[in-house]
């Protein structure tokens, strides 16, 4: 009979060992082998973005959440490296801790060679490439989705690399739930409006977002948006995202209350 | 033969506060056959002079491509000239891999420099007896590099090293200005200029066996002229019409 192999997901993984009693034959310490990530911990949910005419806008929410658990509610989940290249980051929390500080030593050492050229976005975004395909072949991958967007000499730059290393480039990226859920509502709005300025692609990244926080239950509603442009690079304040108001629900609580 | 106290390793300075060892691989430099390379605006270019051991042998090669946007032409030891060579192509594809973009001629001149100045430092070798004259184009443009045994190098508007050289600038010197709006055809004609000089009088003189060109610039991936190819050009030198040269 053929078994269905799941996707490790968090809460679905026998931690307390369960399902397999102990005995003194898996109780003893194994100890040529080392344990790899094999299910992130702490993880972010979707990462989207989208080129408009004059530069790229990508945008996520701040939560990071411990299984389903809101754990973390004022995470920043995209980050400048240089000064023309942001990324934004899915899944395992720490992951991205990690990969920063290894981008951030590769940006000093850029900027230490002092020769009036800096790395581009693009360069960038290969070299995190080249990060995540080899810990992938040492079987200890970088739990995530990264998005890298950035603006160079006059051109945007978007693309998406995974836990496993592939990699490529498009005019609309999104990670995670967002993939399923923001990128026909992004790929129509393109569709319906080629030329986007800065403030429609705001706004659509805001509208994904808010899209997102209702059907994904791992999302939430405040939310950060990023730009890079001519004007360089920015990585906005914490946005709280208007919801439907509930107050129907209000409503019947209180007549219920009243019975 | 003359020669120096404190010259025996390159672990000890002289005195006056100088390194021998390393001066006399400076003059190693000296001893191969000249070498140019000069630039406009949109390209880099080498010129140099090979030389036989023999009239039944081949002459020494002397332009060697590294990748599609740089080369070099050398003077000095070959066979040290070889190495440094497969260690900038290592560099290059190494640099293409990781970042899929083409590395920068000022950062690859800076990783064999730092090579070179490696070999400077250490009992028990010697240090590289050649020196690299390198020509690239990235996005920042045309560039031309100088590198030497000491570790230091040296970006040029143009330069030539190697036997009699001395001549060679001197014409550079003279003609500099005019080489940023020139045509490549231009530029290899002064180039072409510039290596005469540095044959005695008494000798042959430039001809296709002796003279390798290698050009790079914009939409010019690196490619080496020589042999017949480069017939085209020393005709040009020989009609001493140099083609819309003077303005």
């Amino acid at each position: 009979m053929q078994q269905h192999v799941s996707f490790p997901v968090f809460g679905q993984n026998d931690y307390f060992n369960y399902k397999n009693p102990q005995t003194l034959e898996n109780r003893m310490p194994v100890v040529d082998a080392k344990k790899k990530t094999q299910d992130p911990i702490v993880t972010g949910t979707s990462v989207i973005a989208i080129k408009y005419n004059g530069g790229v806008v990508m945008g996520t929410d701040m939560l990071c959440s411990y299984g389903s658990l809101a754990r973390f509610n004022s995470i920043q989940r995209m980050e400048k490296f240089g000064s023309y290249t942001i990324i934004g980051a899915g899944g395992e929390l720490s992951d991205f801790q990690s990969l920063s500080n290894t981008l951030n030593d590769l940006v000093t050492l850029d900027h230490c060679i002092d020769d009036g050229s800096k790395l581009s976005p693009s360069e960038i975004y290969n070299y995190v490439a080249r990060v995540m395909y080899n810990h992938r072949n040492k079987g200890d991958p970088l739990w995530n989705s990264l998005v890298v967007m950035g603006y160079q000499n006059g051109s945007s730059f978007l693309g998406k690399v995974d836990l496993v290393g592939t990699c490529f480039k498009d005019d609309i990226v999104c990670t995670g739930y967002g993939a399923h859920i923001a990128l026909p509502l992004m790929r129509k709005a393109a569709l319906d409006n080629p030329n986007m300025n800065l403030e429609q692609a705001k706004k659509l990244i805001e509208d994904c977002l808010r899209v997102l926080f209702y059907r994904d239950a791992r999302s939430s509603k405040k939310i950060q948006i990023s730009v890079a442009n001519e004007n360089g690079l920015e990585i906005s304040e914490p946005i709280e995202l208007d919801t439907y108001m509930w107050q129907s629900g209000e409503a019947a609580v209180k007549s219920f209350s009243q019975v | 033969m003359y020669r120096n106290h404190y010259d025996s390793d390159i672990t000890t300075f002289s005195p006056s506060g100088r390194i021998h060892q390393i001066e006399y691989a400076m003059e190693a430099v000296k001893q191969g056959g000249a070498a140019v390379a000069l630039k406009s605006k949109k390209f880099a270019i080498l010129v140099s002079l090979k030389r036989s051991s023999s009239d039944l042998g081949s002459y020494q090669k002397k332009v060697f491509q590294v990748d599609d946007h740089v080369g070099i032409a050398i003077s000095g030891l070959t066979a040290d000239a070889r190495m440094l060579c497969n260690y900038m192509r290592n560099e290059c594809s190494n640099y293409d891999y990781v970042y899929e973009s083409k590395i920068r001629i000022e950062r690859l001149v800076t990783k064999v420099a730092d090579k070179h100045q490696l070999h400077t430092q250490g009992y028990g070798g010697r240090p590289y007896g050649v020196g690299l004259l390198v020509a690239g184009y990235d996005q920042l443009g045309a560039h031309i590099y100088q590198t030497c045994p000491s570790g230091n190098f040296y970006n040029y508007k143009s330069i030539s090293i190697g036997s009699r050289s001395q001549s060679a600038k001197t014409y550079l010197e003279k003609y500099f200005e005019q080489f940023e709006d020139c045509s490549l055809e231009q530029l290899i004609v002064h180039g072409l200029r510039a290596l005469r000089e540095t044959i005695p009088n008494s000798d042959t003189g430039l001809n296709s066996k002796n003279v390798a060109i290698g050009i790079v610039g914009e939409n010019q991936p690196f490619k080496i002229i020589e042999e017949e190819n480069a017939q085209p050009y020393l005709n040009l030198l020989e009609n001493e019409e140099p083609v819309e040269m003077q303005i």
